[in-house]
């Protein structure tokens, strides 16, 4: 309690003496300072000459600034009461607990399948989280009428003076949560970086001189920054030139273009070649590549299902699947997520009564699920899913995008990992973009459906097909893995990917914080909770060199706003113990006693 | 008593419950993917083996290249070769990531910063992939309840982009201005009833510069004109015409000598001239801005990988740096519309300067099969004199606006800068003019 007194009188001190400066980066912002004052040519961001630094803020701002402040302390004080008068740590499960009373049916054993906890915050975390957002909103509203009234710069870019009359672009609600939520804290997205996204990456600098309105890149670079963002599981996003040999030989014989749609001449010979090997990957009979993995889900979704047809799928479900069912026009029903409870109350349902309104019965039902989910870091329920869609005729539509590759002992994804039959899921969708390090996306199964796909997908028809060099990069990967190149380089990887996934997973819940997810999986998101801790989270990170994704609302629900950490095989045992992971243990506690003293550490530091 | 109709409740209940599981039982779905009538030829793709440059062998066969879009002769060159390489040597393949989560390379801040420069706009963003890049763009902008005016010849990835908006569509007649008119006046008339609606409802106008579907322009001008009159904005696609209109290729505006300011935004993709993978948008940094937020195909999925960006950044500066190739280009699709006008049986449709012809048939044999079943013989009987062509292919049931007026087919001839010497095998085979000789095109 003392201590978090003295910590908030601190930073309320680095506030008031450094009024524009944020508290966390003023290092930074020293060095952007520096650079200006030597007179180096700055990069300039796309936004920047339209704008103007907004340094000057009227006094009156400052006062309510700080008010602001202490308005975020006092309810840091509130917090510390609370935790005073002992509103405990309450801790529950979801989802798993009540599944086997109502399953009727599927007689599966569930013997692989590891306890998935989804801790729920804390009661006083999950008000003080309200709270947080509640005041961030409340001064939102106070600085758009600052900005009405002319007391506030817009920074925001204008409408064109001849278009003044037309109907605004933008609803004015709409920009609310972007222009004063998303503002102040929008450096720790869409960073920069110069280098290959391997396990340590190269960030480009880049400072603001407007809270966020415009970026500027100072030309330095930070180098080695643990990449603990990427999607880069097996660790193929790789530059070694004996490995890309392959690539580069295709590249100097194809070019990188296409030029044509499937249909017409886009089939080369490497397409033909990729969709075998896929197709015997995954053992199946047949598969199909598409150039994008977004639009392999919403432009094959429409092919399969249409009118008078039902998609149940997970709420959790990315926007591809999501905007494919929407395309599809078929009906969507949504239901809890992994739930398989919920799933099948919703299946009797739909087929007994029938299509709404007309109450004929379904042409088609398809549930839609993802392998691994990649802002939770479950897994799907495999084997029970194929017992509900044995059960009651229904098709199956498994989005690999996450697993594919990275779970599996042979990484094959979560059909391996649940040692059930590949056959059985109707549609293996995937893409190649994690895993595999390149682009794009495929769609597998039995022959007849890819034969139809071939023939009716809107992306066979509309749209360019997939980059040679692309396709050999994937070619390479898949022979890698099944040691079709004759060495044990890919089972290696797998082996080091799960051992890294278990030994940072450990880690991490050792330390106390609230992680999500399957043991197997190697996303692995830990719950922050705090608008303001995210931040903090995020930035005191990047000084550590780390390089952490983190997302908030709307992305995830109010309260769940976590950073997530995706293990690669290329975190190599030496490279985690020796330094970095030291480094990140380290920071991972430092992090911890950030997150003692109150939510809005970080709001304090920025100012808001 | 009371305990009576507690039974028959119960009786009720059980008797539902009964139903439901008859119903379950009963239930027969049909088939996910339904087996196709053997006439669905596409099942099988004409395989190319090796790159598909101006000559290129496909299913086995060597013919000159007259089916990829392939217009500038980029996909071969050496120098975007030699970029693309050099950017895997340092990037590797993929980015494992989407933008916002550590996928934005400086590859991709050069290649948009350098596509707004081209295009002489505020602002550029990339998808990284042609479809997306349109069919995201619309539904980051028109929300439900906002009015969308399309030309009914509107390509695929304009049509998606429409039905994922879920606004209120309108189509007009291909290139019909007056229709057009109609269309907004009448809106115009409705809006003044209801005045609180109109002051909400977002108005766009989706057209193509030059349609992929028909191989004509768009009435830029007059289109620019009923845009101010009625207040409404443009978007505007410009697949087929984005490095091939205009005197340094920016498409239809240079085209037509129209402010790029007055189009509020214009998409195309680098899958054509630029022989990349990939789109953009361009235009005012208050409207592209915001698809970094709301462009789904943007927001959610991995970014272009880097050596395709690479790629796209020396096709661009080839095109800075020799703007002749657009003359020649044009001057390369005169000829041919001309040598190729007047083919007995066969109709050329679209404009001169259009880089890919449709042929079609003067009068259809009766139905669409059998339409395409000659279509196919005309491009089987092409491949066998070594001059490949394409079968253009739409998706009948999805398409709103079949290509040409009566359900006919087209074949596709796409006009590639680059290829100049053996130009005489089509034009012998067809019979044509000996006036138009090969050397006339030789001009790189």
């Amino acid at each position: 309690m003392v201590q978090g007194g003295v910590w908030h009188d601190r930073l309320l001190m680095k506030t008031l003496t450094h009024p524009n400066q944020n508290g966390l980066k003023c290092k930074e912002t020293q060095a952007c300072d520096d650079a200006t004052q030597k007179g180096s040519e700055p990069i300039v961001t796309s936004r920047q000459h339209r704008l103007e630094s907004s340094k000057h803020v009227p006094v009156l701002i400052e006062v309510l600034l700080y008010l602001r402040s202490s308005i975020v302390i006092l309810f840091g004080h509130l917090r510390d009461f609370l935790r005073a008068v002992g509103i405990g740590e309450r801790k529950c499960t979801r989802g798993r607990e009540k599944q086997k009373k109502h399953v009727q049916g599927p007689a599966v054993t569930f013997g692989q399948h590891r306890q998935e906890v989804f801790e729920k915050a804390p009661m006083h975390v999950a008000v003080l989280t309200y709270l947080g957002f509640g005041i961030v909103t409340l001064f939102g509203y106070f600085r758009d009428f600052l900005r009405a009234v002319g007391l506030e710069k817009r920074n925001i870019a204008q409408e064109r003076e001849e278009q003044k009359d037309f109907v605004p672009l933008y609803q004015d609600f709409e920009n609310f949560y972007t222009r004063n939520l998303y503002m102040r804290v929008r450096d720790n997205w869409n960073r920069p970086i110069c280098s290959l996204p391997g396990p340590v990456l190269d960030l480009m600098e880049r400072v603001s001189d407007d809270y966020n309105w415009t970026f500027r890149l100072t030309g330095r670079t930070i180098h080695n920054v643990i990449n603990m963002g990427s999607y880069n599981y097996l660790g193929f996003a790789e530059n070694n030139a004996e490995f890309l040999e392959t690539v580069a030989e295709k590249t100097r014989r194809y070019g990188v273009g296409v030029c044509s749609t499937r249909q017409e001449t886009g089939t080369l010979d490497i397409h033909v070649e990729l969709e075998q090997q896929v197709a015997n990957f995954l053992g199946v009979e047949s598969s199909m590549v598409f150039g994008m993995g977004f639009a392999t889900n919403s432009m094959n979704i429409p092919a399969l299902v249409g009118k008078g047809c039902l998609i149940l799928s997970d709420e959790l479900n990315h926007t591809s699947l999501i905007l494919g069912a929407r395309l599809s026009g078929a009906t969507i029903k949504v239901y809890k997520h992994n739930d398989m409870d919920h799933l099948e109350r919703q299946l009797r349902e739909s087929i007994s009564s029938g299509q709404l309104r007309t109450h004929r019965p379904w042409r088609k039902i398809l549930i839609m699920v993802e392998g691994i989910y990649s802002m939770e870091g479950s897994v799907v329920r495999l084997p029970e899913l194929i017992a509900l869609k044995k059960k009651y005729k229904v098709c199956l539509y498994l989005d690999e995008a996450h697993s594919i590759g990275a779970v599996g002992a042979t990484g094959k994804g979560v059909t391996e990992l649940f040692g059930v039959n590949p056959e059985d899921v109707d549609v293996m969708m995937g893409t190649f973009t994690k895993s595999f390090g390149a682009a794009g996306g495929y769609i597998a199964g039995k022959k007849d459906l890819v034969d139809y796909l071939r023939s009716r997908s809107h992306s066979a028809m509309y749209t360019s097909g997939m980059s040679p060099p692309i396709a050999e990069q994937i070619l390479r990967a898949i022979k890698c893995i099944t040691g079709q190149d004759g060495s044990e380089e890919g089972i290696r990887r797998i082996r080091q990917l799960a051992q890294n996934t278990r030994y940072f997973r450990a880690k991490v819940k050792e330390m106390g914080f609230i992680i999500y997810g399957n043991d197997d999986s190697p996303v692995v998101p830990i719950l922050l909770y705090m608008p303001g801790k995210v931040v903090a989270f995020a930035r005191e990170m990047l000084e550590r060199k780390i390089a952490v994704v983190v997302v908030g609302f709307p992305a995830t629900p109010l309260t769940e706003a976590r950073a997530r950490f995706c293990m690669s095989a290329a975190h190599t045992k030496d490279m985690l113990d020796e330094q970095h992971h030291a480094r990140l243990d380290f920071s991972l506690e430092n992090s911890k006693t950030i997150k003692l003293p109150n939510p809005t550490y970080a709001a304090l530091g920025r100012r808001l | 008593m009371a305990s009576g109709q507690q039974w028959v409740l119960v009786e009720m209940v059980q008797a539902l419950y009964e139903e439901k599981e008859d119903l379950i039982e009963e239930w027969q779905p049909e088939p996910l993917a339904p087996i196709l009538s053997t006439e669905s030829s596409s099942m099988t793709y004409d395989v190319v083996t090796g790159p598909p440059s101006h000559k290129m062998l496909i299913n086995g066969k060597q013919c000159i290249n007259f089916a990829s879009f392939n217009f500038l002769g980029v996909l071969d060159n050496e120098r975007v070769k030699q970029k693309a390489l050099s950017s895997l040597k340092k990037y590797g393949v993929g980015t494992c990531g989407p933008r916002g989560f550590y996928g934005t390379f400086d590859v991709h801040l050069e290649l948009e910063s350098r596509l707004a420069e081209f295009m002489k706009t505020e602002e550029a963003i990339i998808y990284s992939y042609g479809f997306a890049t349109i069919a995201s763009a619309i539904p980051a902008y028109s929300k439900r309840g906002d009015i969308i005016f399309v030309d009914e010849a509107a390509c695929f990835s304009i049509q998606k982009g429409l039905q994922a908006s879920r606004s209120f569509i309108k189509y007009f007649k291909h290139n019909d201005m007056d229709d057009l008119e109609k269309l907004l006046k009448e809106q115009e008339l409705e809006d003044q009833k209801n005045p609180r609606k109109a002051r909400v409802t977002r108005k766009f106008i989706v057209v193509e510069g030059l349609y992929i579907n028909t191989a004509d322009i768009c009435p830029l001008p007059e289109l620019v004109k009923l845009k101010y009159k009625y207040k409404v904005r443009i978007f505007l696609e410009e697949s087929m015409s984005f490095g091939v209109l205009g005197e340094h290729g920016r498409g239809v505006t240079e085209h037509f000598g129209v402010n790029i300011e007055d189009i509020d935004l214009i998409s195309a993709n680098m899958e054509n001239a630029v022989a990349s993978i990939g789109g953009f948008c361009c235009g005012r940094s208050f409207v592209i801005d915001h698809q970094r937020l709301s462009g789904q195909g943007y927001c959610f999925s991995a970014s272009l990988p880097p050596m395709l960006a690479a790629a796209a950044i020396e096709a661009l500066n080839i095109m800075q740096e020799n703007p002749d190739i657009f003359t020649v280009l044009r001057e390369k699709c005169k000829s041919v519309y001309q040598a190729l006008n007047g083919i007995p049986g066969l109709k050329l449709v679209g404009v001169q300067f259009a880089p890919a012809l449709h042929l079609q048939l003067e009068r259809s044999s009766g139905s669409l099969v059998s339409d395409m079943r000659l279509l196919r013989s005309i491009v089987d009987h092409c491949m066998e004199r070594q001059v490949a062509l394409t079968l253009a292919r739409y998706l009948e049931k999805e398409e709103r606006y079949l290509p040409p007026p009566r359900p006919l087919s087209s074949c596709f001839l796409t006009v590639p800068s680059g290829c100049a010497v053996l130009w005489a095998i089509l034009f012998t085979w067809l019979h044509l003019d000996p006036v138009f000789s090969p050397s006339s095109l030789k001009a790189d």
